[in-house]
């Protein structure tokens, strides 16, 4: 971890799972989140420290789609993957 | 999460650590002395821990006596506020990884660590037995887990006070101070939770304050204020806080009137299994008469013995 750039230390990051799922997360550097994709959600960073706390997540709904069809366990709709907006 | 049976409101147990984060540093007496009993059970096993998680943090008092150990290679801090999480960074500034998690949810891979610790945290939480599995998952085979829990007899005598005055005052009681686990449960739970070689013990600290309210100021200081899901919200009487502090100064009060509070210390402690680990012989295995051993004449079972 490091304050001063607001980063995750990658070793912190590779330890990270979700939990709710245990699943796997993936870190967006822009948004400064983490993402569990089967539990659509996001888990913020601040100042460089994961908020692991699924009360403190962000759930991925409609923003944008990804991730939300896959805890569904069907396939999703083949047109609407690859779409960002009708 | 918000199961009725559960004895502890995990928001509030947030909540009063958020609130104590940012003075802890002024209340750690406590926090800092059984940090240095874990540190010193730690150092009494001789081999090196490289990947160590801090459980509840606190503010990173425990990182702190870490910190120069040797052999630890990666000391990850959490807690379950996000503002402990944050003054624990602070703290231990380049020497810890610090994030906020919660100890009925971690958040780790299977197999991230060679020790888990946990310095007065566990007794919040409301599923101790989950809780302990998801300690053993994330820690390699043959990892060591160490945690201390405030249990058995902690503030008996203010719990004593309360309800004394609470009867007198109000008409009835409510539960003002956690309940806590007892030492002999401890060991069964770590073997429920697929730990190897578990041992439970205790110790005893009594620190003294000047009087019952200062304990109470103390206690919320260290975000240890009552998060019982059945206390009684709102404030309490100040008629019922002055006597309970008066009958607390009256039956305990020492010559210089200060008065002693106890805190009993739970100690848990095992493994995660591993093949290498020594284990109890499977029954009929023994290759030697135990009745050769120890000199005497075999009888098959059943058989009385003559006098």
């Amino acid at each position: 971890m490091n304050e001063e750039t607001g980063t995750v230390d990658p070793k912190l990051l590779e330890m990270l799972v979700c939990p709710l799922t245990k699943g796997p997360l993936s870190y967006d550097a822009g948004a400064q989140e983490l993402i569990s994709k089967q539990a659509a959600l996001a888990y913020p960073i601040r100042d460089g420290i994961p908020i692991m706390l699924i009360d403190e997540a962000r759930p991925l709904d409609d923003a944008g789609g990804k991730g939300a069809d896959e805890d569904t366990g069907q396939p999703p709709p083949p047109a609407s993957e690859e779409a960002d907006t009708p | 999460m918000a199961d009725d049976r559960a004895p502890f409101d995990r928001k509030s147990v947030r909540a009063h650590r958020d609130r104590a984060a940012e003075n802890i540093g002024d209340h750690d007496f406590l926090l800092g002395e059984v940090a240095a009993r874990l540190s010193e059970r730690l150092d009494d096993i001789k081999r090196d821990f490289a990947r160590v998680l801090d459980l509840g943090c606190h503010g990173g008092v425990l990182g702190e006596m870490l910190a120069g150990r040797d052999g630890i290679e990666t000391l990850v801090q959490c807690d379950l506020s996000p503002a402990m999480a944050r003054q624990a960074a602070v703290n231990n500034r380049g020497t810890a990884l610090s994030l906020a998690a919660d100890e009925e949810f971690l958040p780790f891979a299977d197999g991230s660590f060679d020790s888990v610790l946990s310095n007065l945290s566990l007794h919040w939480v409301n599923d101790l037995p989950g809780a302990l599995i998801q300690i053993r998952k994330v820690l390699k085979p043959d990892g060591l887990f160490i945690g201390a829990m405030l249990g058995g007899e902690t503030l008996n005598e203010l719990r004593q006070a309360l309800m004394e005055a609470e009867l007198a005052n109000e008409g009835g009681v409510s539960p003002r101070v956690s309940p806590f686990a007892d030492v002999r449960d401890a060991g069964d739970l770590l073997l429920r939770a697929g730990f190897a070689l578990p041992v439970a013990d205790s110790d005893r600290i009594t620190v003294t304050y000047p009087d019952a309210l200062a304990l109470m100021r103390e206690l919320r200081a260290m975000g240890e204020a009552n998060a019982v899901r059945s206390r009684r919200h709102g404030f309490s009487r100040s008629a019922t806080l002055s006597q309970a502090a008066a009958l607390y100064q009256a039956k305990h009060a020492d010559r210089r009137g200060r008065i002693p509070a106890t805190f009993d210390i739970v100690y848990l402690s095992a493994w995660a299994p591993d093949d290498s680990q020594p284990k109890a012989l499977r029954p009929g295995s023994a290759r030697r008469r135990l009745a050769d051993a120890l000199a005497t004449e075999e009888r098959p079972a059943g058989d009385k013995a003559k006098p």
